[in-house]
């Protein structure tokens, strides 16, 4: 069983871990999340994205939720902020889908064009 | 939506765009008396009586990307096909309270679900937000506040990975333990 007591020691491993970092590469990824976007499977797409950055013990990302814009048939959507670089807007996107955009895109810097709003509009 | 806890989310999503501190979700299960409420109360920016008489109606909506608002109106009709009710309070600069009743036997009623996730989710949505998640069932309680666990990390992100990765398993741990039957 889980206790409180654990998470201090979590908070000195990762304290640690704090201070050794250096890369601050400002990514922001943001999720959908007005009823559309949770009907539509938001909340697994996010956990996903989170699960998928912890194991690759990516911890410069920002990860947030972001309202509706109407486009509600596309939910979930995920967008992708690099700096320096034009927002990307994924569609219709799953777990599967959330995983690679991180792995792809976030990781090695490639947009997955065929998964991207341009694709459809 | 096919868990309770989705709507959870959804509810407690408005409370973040009104712009709320602090959001404090309960849910009450009480086989004996065959009754479950879940309530979802925030320090927002409330709503003014015209506002509010119009909250459950699906084409009142705050937004301007679309006419239709269907969080609360889902809740409601959830609600009520359970053989319960949903009701709302909230004043201006004060905050908002809803609260949906249910009745445990009904057979439209869906899982609980995921609460851990909504919990993370609604955290990650913004972690200045204070959430807080109670649950009673059937006399065991479980209580949990990320004010407290943002005091205990002093100064480590409540975002870190490695955080939420345990905030999951403590969640799901006490959560499935309070809920056993």
């Amino acid at each position: 069983m889980k206790s409180i007591e654990e998470l201090e020691k979590i908070r000195k491993e990762t304290l640690e871990k704090v201070n050794l970092r250096k890369d601050r590469n400002g990514i922001r990824i943001t999720v959908g999340m007005a009823t559309c976007g949770i009907a539509a499977g938001a909340r697994p797409v996010m956990m996903a994205i989170l699960d998928e950055l912890g194991k690759r013990n990516i911890t410069d990302v920002v990860v947030a939720e972001t309202g509706c814009i109407g486009m509600c048939k596309y939910e979930p959507m995920v967008d992708v902020y690099v700096p320096g670089q034009e927002k990307v807007t994924y569609i219709k996107v799953d777990e599967n889908k959330a995983r690679q955009i991180v792995a792809e895109h976030v990781v090695n810097g490639h947009p997955i064009k065929e998964w991207t709003i341009s694709s459809v509009e | 939506m096919k868990e309770l806890s989705l709507y959870i989310l959804d509810i407690a999503q408005n409370s973040i765009k009104a712009g709320a501190k602090n959001i404090s979700i309960k849910l009450e299960i009480d086989h004996k008396k065959d009754f479950m409420k879940v309530s979802i109360e925030d320090d927002g920016c409330g709503m003014d009586d015209e506002l509010l008489k119009k909250a459950f109606d699906p084409f009142t909506t705050t937004r301007k990307e679309r006419k239709v608002g269907l969080g609360l109106p889902f809740f409601k009709e959830l609600a009520l096909q359970c053989g319960g009710d949903a009701k709302i309070r909230s004043q201006k600069g004060v905050g908002t309270y809803v609260e949906g009743t249910f009745k445990l036997s009904s057979i439209d009623l869906i899982p609980i679900g995921d609460i851990p996730s909504t919990i993370i989710s609604l955290i990650v949505s913004n972690s200045d937000v204070d959430v807080s998640f109670e649950i009673m069932s059937d006399g065991r309680k479980f209580s949990f506040n990320t004010l407290d666990i943002k005091k205990l990390l002093n100064g480590v992100k409540i975002t870190e990975p490695s955080v939420l990765r345990w905030l999951i398993e403590y969640l799901e741990e006490n959560i499935n333990c309070v809920m056993e039957v």
